[in-house]
């Protein structure tokens, strides 16, 4: 049972990260590629930690919290830079 | 003296959880340099955060976060009601203006990231005095509704936190 | 292939739901990303449901964990960083969409407040 909610949801977010791909393609403004972005790095963490949970290790979890740090601050670092023109003043 | 050893004494306690956390074992001996780094890092910082934020009734922190939690529980259902199966044009998006009993600059940050965090609201802009909190929702019949319903819901509680 | 550990019926049962919603609301943030109409309303799918999403994802992580004999907590770190810092990217990126967006027809002015400007969202 675990094993077939585990392949539902390795799909659900593998579909959600390829829909959010879309928007950020054609996202008509600048806002909309920051927040696909940053959706996309959300899912990312998702699937490192369904990875985790298949393969049944812990090593992978250090690499989560990693991407979920540099995902913020480059959500941050990419709205700074769009509002101000710079990104440490 | 004592408040030179210890200028934060919330976050001492909240990076010593931190580190037994990051370690994922609690051990005498990760507990012990979780603590001396508890204690080291707010004294090597305090020249950067000078201000103490200072809760009142921390301990209805506690309360506040269930009662948050819930809400986002709830309330994300409802959202994903609202995405799935309500078409745009029956969409009525709003802004909201709050205007804010607040003044402590980290009781609005509380406030504005709960009003981000429980869906169907997003805090976007604060007016330059500090006083007025502008919020869109996503789908909303009366902006007095939503406003009554935050500062009743939420305000009120962040305002005992804090004051 | 690697086998799944092997669990008690309830503890499988809680860890394949909490899954199941988890991979349900990540998908519905996105959905949501695609499907919205206008800038700002798009951000309000992703900050929150994919929060949820993958959080309700890390409970079933430290279910799983605790199940299976090797209890680890710091799934609690990685959720309450993305809980903490969700509401400040939404904000930044709300403030981007505002300044990027000003009189345009998509997204229409906010009421001024009495006798006083908003920081980012100013006529000037």
């Amino acid at each position: 049972m675990i094993l077939m909610a585990l392949n539902f949801a390795f799909v659900a977010v593998a579909l959600s990260q390829l829909l959010a791909m879309l928007r950020l393609v054609k996202g008509p403004n600048t806002g909309d590629r920051i927040l696909a972005l940053d959706t996309m790095v959300i899912n990312a963490i998702a699937l490192i930690i369904l990875l985790g949970i298949r393969l049944g290790t812990d090593v992978y979890f250090e690499s989560a919290m990693i991407i979920a740090m540099l995902g913020f601050v480059s959500t941050v670092a990419i709205a700074r830079f769009v509002l101000r023109g710079d990104i440490i003043e | 003296m004592l408040s030179r050893l210890l200028p934060h004494p919330l976050l001492t306690i909240l990076l010593s959880l931190v580190w037994c956390l990051l370690v994922n074992e609690i051990k005498l001996g990760t507990v012990v340099f979780g603590v001396i780094l508890g204690l080291l890092i707010p004294i090597a910082t305090a020249a950067y955060w000078p201000d103490r934020p200072m809760f009142s009734r921390p301990w209805k922190m506690i309360g506040y976060m269930v009662l948050v939690l819930w809400d986002i529980l709830v309330a994300n259902v409802v959202v994903a009601m609202i995405v799935l199966f309500k078409s745009n044009k029956n969409m009525r998006p709003q802004w909201v203006v709050i205007p804010l009993d607040l003044r402590k600059p980290e009781a609005i940050t509380m406030l504005a990231g709960t009003i981000t965090l429980t869906p169907g609201t997003v805090s976007a802009d604060l007016s330059e005095d500090g006083r007025t909190l502008l919020v869109h929702a996503l789908d909303a019949d009366d902006p007095d509704a939503v406003r009554d319903d935050i500062k009743q819901r939420y305000e009120r509680r962040i305002k005992e936190i804090f004051e | 292939m690697i086998s799944l550990s092997d669990l008690g019926t309830i503890s499988e049962i809680i860890v394949s739901a909490l899954l199941v919603i988890g991979g349900f609301f990540t998908l519905v943030g996105s959905i949501g990303l695609l499907k919205l109409d206008n800038s700002m309303s798009r951000l309000h799918a992703p900050t929150k449901a994919s929060t949820l999403g993958v959080g309700s994802l890390l409970m079933a992580s430290m279910v799983y964990a605790f199940a299976a004999g090797d209890g680890s907590l710091h799934e609690v770190l990685v959720m309450a960083f993305l809980f903490v810092t969700a509401p400040i990217s939404g904000n930044f990126i709300a403030k981007a969409n505002m300044h990027r967006l000003r009189n345009k027809p998509d997204l229409p002015p906010p009421p001024p407040p009495p006798d006083h400007v908003w920081s980012t969202y100013s006529e000037k």
